[in-house]
C-alpha cells in the first residue's frame, strides 16, 4: 500500500491526490496545446506563438479565456440532453483513466490489482460521447464523425486491448505498478518490439490522431461530432483530447518503456523518477505530433482493414508466442526476435498493402498533336 | 433524391451538402453529394457564388482595362490569363510583339505557373489531410516567386503587367540573377513537397486508384492542362500551337496513363521541373531590346473581327474568345475557363467513391472558383 500523503485519514489523502492530478492535468494539457502549436510551427517553417507571455507560452491561457467568453449556441434541433452531456462523456472517462498511471513509485491516485483493465475499461467510454456528441448536434458533419468515431474506436480496442495483454502475461500481472517495477531491468520494447508497433498505432488510433483523425477530419467533415459546439464545450472536447494524449504518452511509457523503474532501477529519488516519466511521455508525443505534422489522414476503409486485417492478427500471434515462450520457459531473447520480425513483417505487409499495381488504363490517345509536333 | 421509404428497415441515402462554405472547396463552390454510409452516390455541382461578370465588364471597358479583369478571373495563375487576353487583343489588331517582350513573358508565365502549382500541392496536401505543412512549404517558395514578381510589377496578385504588343514596363536590371535566385529557391521547395508527399505512403494509398477518369470519357468533358494529361491525352497548346517563343526551347510534355488522382498530381509536379528548365533556358536567350511595338497608338483601335486565342495556363487551355466591331473596346468577350471545363468531370470521378475521396477528386482537378465563375 502507498504511504499517505501528510498523514491524513484515507479520504482525504484521496481527495488531495484527486485535486493535484486534475490540477496537473489541466496545466499539462495547456502545456501540450502550446507544445504541439509550437513544434507544429517549427515543422511547417514557422515560429508558432509568441505574443502572449514570454515564448508565447501563455497562449493556452488566453485561448481559453476567450473560450469561457463565448458563447454557448445549442442548434435549435439538437436533442437538448445528448447535445449537452456529450462533451463530458468524452473528458470525464479520460480524466478516470488517471487514477491508476504510476507518475512514480508510491504516487498515484489508487494503484488497482486490475490496473490495466481499468484503464481500458474507463478510456473506452469517452466513445459513447463522441457518438452523442455526433447525434445530437443534428449536423450531418457532426454524424458522420461520430459514427466514424465509434467504427474506428472499436476496431481500434482489439489490438490496443491484445498488446496490453501479451504485456500483462510477461509481468504475471494486470497491475501496472508491478507491470512498471518488473521493468527496472530491461523494459519491455525489448521483448516485445512488436506489441509496442501495435499498440503505439492503435492508440494514435484511439487519440483520433494523425494519420487515424477521420472522425475530426478537417478537410471532410469539418471538426466531425464537434462542428456546432462553440465555447466552453468545445474546450472540453480539446481538454480531453490533450489529457488523453499526456495519459498515453504516461501510459506507453510505463508499459513498455520501463517508466520510472528503467534505466536508474527503483532506488532513484523520486522527484528524479517523475522527470524520467515526464521525460519519456515527452518522447512519445513529440513523436505523435510529428507524425500529425507529417502525414495524411487514411481513408475509413484503410483504417478499418489495417486494424482488422493486419494489426489484430498479428497481435494475437504476439500474444500465443508469448504463451508458448512462458509455458515452456523458453529463454527470452526468442520474444525479441520472433518479435523483430513481427515488426519486419509489420512493416512489409503496410509497405506492400499501399504499393499495390496499378490498374493501367487504356492506351494513350494522341488528340491531333503528333500532325503538330 | 431522397426517396420514400417502402419498408419500414429501408435505408435512405443521406444528402450532404459540401460548400460553399467548407475548407476543400477552395473558395466558394458548393455540391451537395448524395451519400450511401460514406460511398457517393450522386454528386451535384452548383457554380456561380463567384460570378463577378468579368466577361461583360470587359465589353464596357478599352483594351487596356480589360486586362484588370483577367487577372481576377484567374488570380492564381495571373500572367496566364492576362497572356491570353493580350494575345486576343494583339491578334485582333495585328500588332507584333518584340522579341525581349515575348522571353520575357515567357519566363513570368511559367514562374507563375510554378507558383499556382505549388499552391496546388499546398492545398492537395491539406485535402489529404495533413495539417497544413504541406500548404507552407508551397507557400513558401510561391512568395519568393510573388515577391519578384511584386518587384517588377508592383503588385503581388493582380499585375496587370502585359500589355497589348508588349509589357507596361521594362523589368528591373537586376532581373536575372533575381530568377536564378528565385528558381533556386523553388527547386528546393519542388523537392520538399516531393520528399513530403510523393514518397509518403499514406498518401500513395489515399491517391492511387480513385478517382479514375479514362482517356476517352476525359476527351468527351472538354478537358485540358494536366488533368486530362494525367489520364493519357496528349495535349499540351504550348506544344500544338506553339506561341511566344515554346517552339525555340527544348522541353517536354508531361504525361501520365492512369487518370487516377496521383496521376494528376504527379503531372503537375514534374510540370513544375518543365517550367523550371524552360525558365533556365528562356533567360539564357533575353537579350536588350524593345518591349513594345515602336509605333504604338496612344489609343488602341481594333478593325472589326472576331478571334479565339487559346494558352496553356496552369489549369488547362485558357482561351479568350474577342469580337470586335472597331473601337476602343471589345464588343463581345468570353473566356473559356479550363476550371469550369474540368469540373464537369467531376461527377464522372467521384461518384461510386468514398467521401473523403470525392474531396481529393475535387482537389486534384485544381480548380480557381474566380476562373470558373468568372
Amino acid at each position: 500500500m502507498p504511504t499517505h500523503l501528510l498523514g491524513l485519514n484515507t479520504w482525504l489523502d484521496g481527495l488531495v491526490r484527486v485535486l493535484l492530478v486534475v490540477l496537473l492535468m489541466t496545466v499539462t494539457a495547456m502545456l501540450l496545446i502550446w507544445a504541439e502549436r509550437k513544434l507544429l510551427g517549427r515543422f511547417q517553417a514557422r515560429i508558432g506563438p509568441q505574443r502572449t507571455g514570454p515564448f508565447g507560452l501563455l497562449q493556452s491561457v488566453a485561448d481559453a479565456l476567450k473560450l469561457i467568453g463565448k458563447e454557448d449556441l445549442r442548434p435549435r434541433n439538437a436533442d437538448a440532453w445528448t447535445f449537452e452531456l456529450g462533451p463530458y462523456l468524452v473528458f470525464v472517462p479520460i480524466f478516470l483513466g488517471f487514477v491508476v498511471q504510476p507518475f512514480m513509485a508510491g504516487f498515484h491516485i489508487r494503484m488497482l490489482d486490475l490496473g490495466i483493465l481499468y484503464f481500458v475499461a474507463v478510456s473506452s467510454v469517452s466513445i459513447v460521447g463522441w457518438v452523442m456528441a455526433g447525434w445530437g448536434s443534428d449536423n450531418r458533419y457532426a454524424m458522420l464523425g461520430g459514427l466514424r468515431s465509434a467504427a474506428q474506436s472499436i476496431s481500434y480496442e482489439l489490438p490496443f486491448v491484445l498488446s496490453l495483454l501479451s504485456v500483462a502475461l510477461l509481468a504475471g500481472s494486470l497491475n501496472i505498478d508491478d507491470i512498471v517495477v518488473g521493468q527496472a531491468g530491461v523494459p519491455n520494447i525489448v521483448w516485445q518490439p512488436l506489441a509496442f508497433m501495435i499498440f503505439f498505432i492503435a492508440a494514435l488510433a484511439e487519440l483520433n490522431r494523425a494519420p487515424f483523425d477521420i472522425p475530426v477530419g478537417e478537410s471532410e467533415v469539418v471538426g466531425g461530432p464537434f462542428v456546432e459546439y462553440s465555447g466552453i464545450r468545445w474546450s472540453m472536447f480539446f481538454l480531453g483530447e490533450y489529457a488523453g494524449l499526456f495519459i498515453t504518452g504516461v501510459f506507453v511509457s510505463a508499459m513498455f518503456l520501463g517508466g520510472y523503474a528503467w534505466p536508474f532501477g527503483l532506488q532513484l529519488g523520486i522527484g528524479f523518477q517523475l522527470l524520467l516519466t515526464a521525460l519519456k511521455a515527452s518522447l512519445l508525443i513529440f513523436l505523435v505530433i510529428w507524425i500529425r505534422g507529417s502525414m495524411p489522414r487514411l481513408r475509413i476503409d484503410q483504417l478499418m482493414g489495417y486494424s482488422w486485417k493486419v494489426l489484430l492478427p498479428l497481435a494475437l500471434a504476439q500474444v500465443v508466442v508469448n504463451g508458448f515462450v512462458l509455458v515452456y520457459g523458453l529463454p527470452r531473447i526468442v520474444l525479441t526476435i520472433v518479435g523483430l520480425a513481427g515488426v519486419v513483417f509489420l512493416v512489409w505487409v503496410t509497405e506492400r498493402a499501399v504499393r499495390r499495381p496499378r490498374v493501367p488504363r487504356p492506351a494513350a490517345v494522341a488528340l491531333g498533336s503528333e500532325a503538330a509536333s | 433524391m431522397v426517396t420514400e421509404s417502402a419498408h419500414e428497415f429501408e435505408t435512405r441515402d443521406l444528402l450532404l451538402n459540401v460548400g460553399p462554405q467548407h475548407p476543400s472547396t477552395h473558395g466558394v463552390f458548393r455540391m451537395v453529394m448524395q451519400v450511401d454510409g460514406e460511398v457517393v452516390r450522386d454528386v451535384i455541382p452548383y457554380v456561380g457564388y463567384l460570378h463577378r461578370g468579368a466577361e461583360k465588364l470587359c465589353e464596357t471597358m478599352d483594351y487596356r482595362q480589360g486586362i484588370g479583369f483577367m487577372d481576377r478571373t484567374e488570380y492564381l495563375a495571373s500572367m496566364n490569363a492576362e497572356l491570353s487576353y493580350v494575345m486576343a487583343v494583339e491578334a485582333i489588331a495585328d500588332l507584333q510583339v518584340p522579341d525581349r517582350a515575348q522571353w520575357i513573358r515567357m519566363i513570368l508565365v511559367e514562374l507563375n505557373r510554378i507558383s499556382s502549382h505549388l499552391m496546388f500541392m499546398g492545398a492537395f496536401g491539406v485535402d489529404a489531410g495533413i495539417i497544413g505543412t504541406p500548404m507552407i512549404y508551397g507557400w513558401r517558395e510561391r512568395e519568393a516567386i510573388i515577391d519578384l514578381f511584386e518587384e517588377i510589377t508592383g503588385d503581388r496578385m493582380m499585375f496587370a503587367y502585359f500589355r497589348p504588343g508588349g509589357l507596361a514596363w521594362d523589368v528591373p536590371t537586376n532581373f536575372a540573377a533575381r530568377v536564378q535566385e528565385v528558381i533556386a529557391a523553388v527547386k528546393q521547395g519542388i523537392k520538399d513537397l516531393d520528399g513530403l508527399l510523393t514518397y509518403n505512403e499514406v498518401f500513395l494509398a489515399r491517391t492511387q486508384g480513385i478517382g479514375v477518369i479514362s482517356a476517352a470519357d476525359a476527351i468527351d468533358f472538354g478537358m485540358s492542362g494536366p488533368s486530362i494529361r494525367a489520364s493519357g491525352v496528349h495535349l499540351d497548346i504550348r506544344r500544338d500551337e506553339p506561341y511566344l517563343k515554346y517552339s525555340e526551347i527544348d522541353w517536354n510534355v508531361i504525361t501520365a496513363t492512369e487518370g487516377d488522382v496521383f496521376a494528376r498530381y504527379n503531372c503537375r509536379l514534374q510540370e513544375m521541373w518543365e517550367s523550371v528548365r524552360m525558365v533556365e533556358q528562356c533567360l539564357d536567350r533575353l537579350e536588350p531590346g524593345l518591349i513594345m511595338p515602336e509605333k504604338m497608338p496612344r489609343m488602341l483601335r481594333t478593325p472589326p473581327g472576331e478571334v479565339y486565342v487559346r494558352t496553356e495556363a496552369p489549369r488547362g487551355e485558357y482561351g479568350i474568345y474577342l469580337v470586335s466591331k472597331g473601337g476602343n473596346r471589345p464588343y463581345r468577350l468570353k473566356v473559356r475557363s479550363a476550371c469550369l471545363s474540368n469540373l464537369q468531370a467531376l461527377k464522372q470521378m467521384s461518384v461510386g467513391q468514398y467521401v473523403a475521396d470525392a474531396i481529393l477528386v475535387l482537389g486534384s482537378i485544381d480548380i480557381v472558383l474566380g476562373e470558373v465563375d468568372r
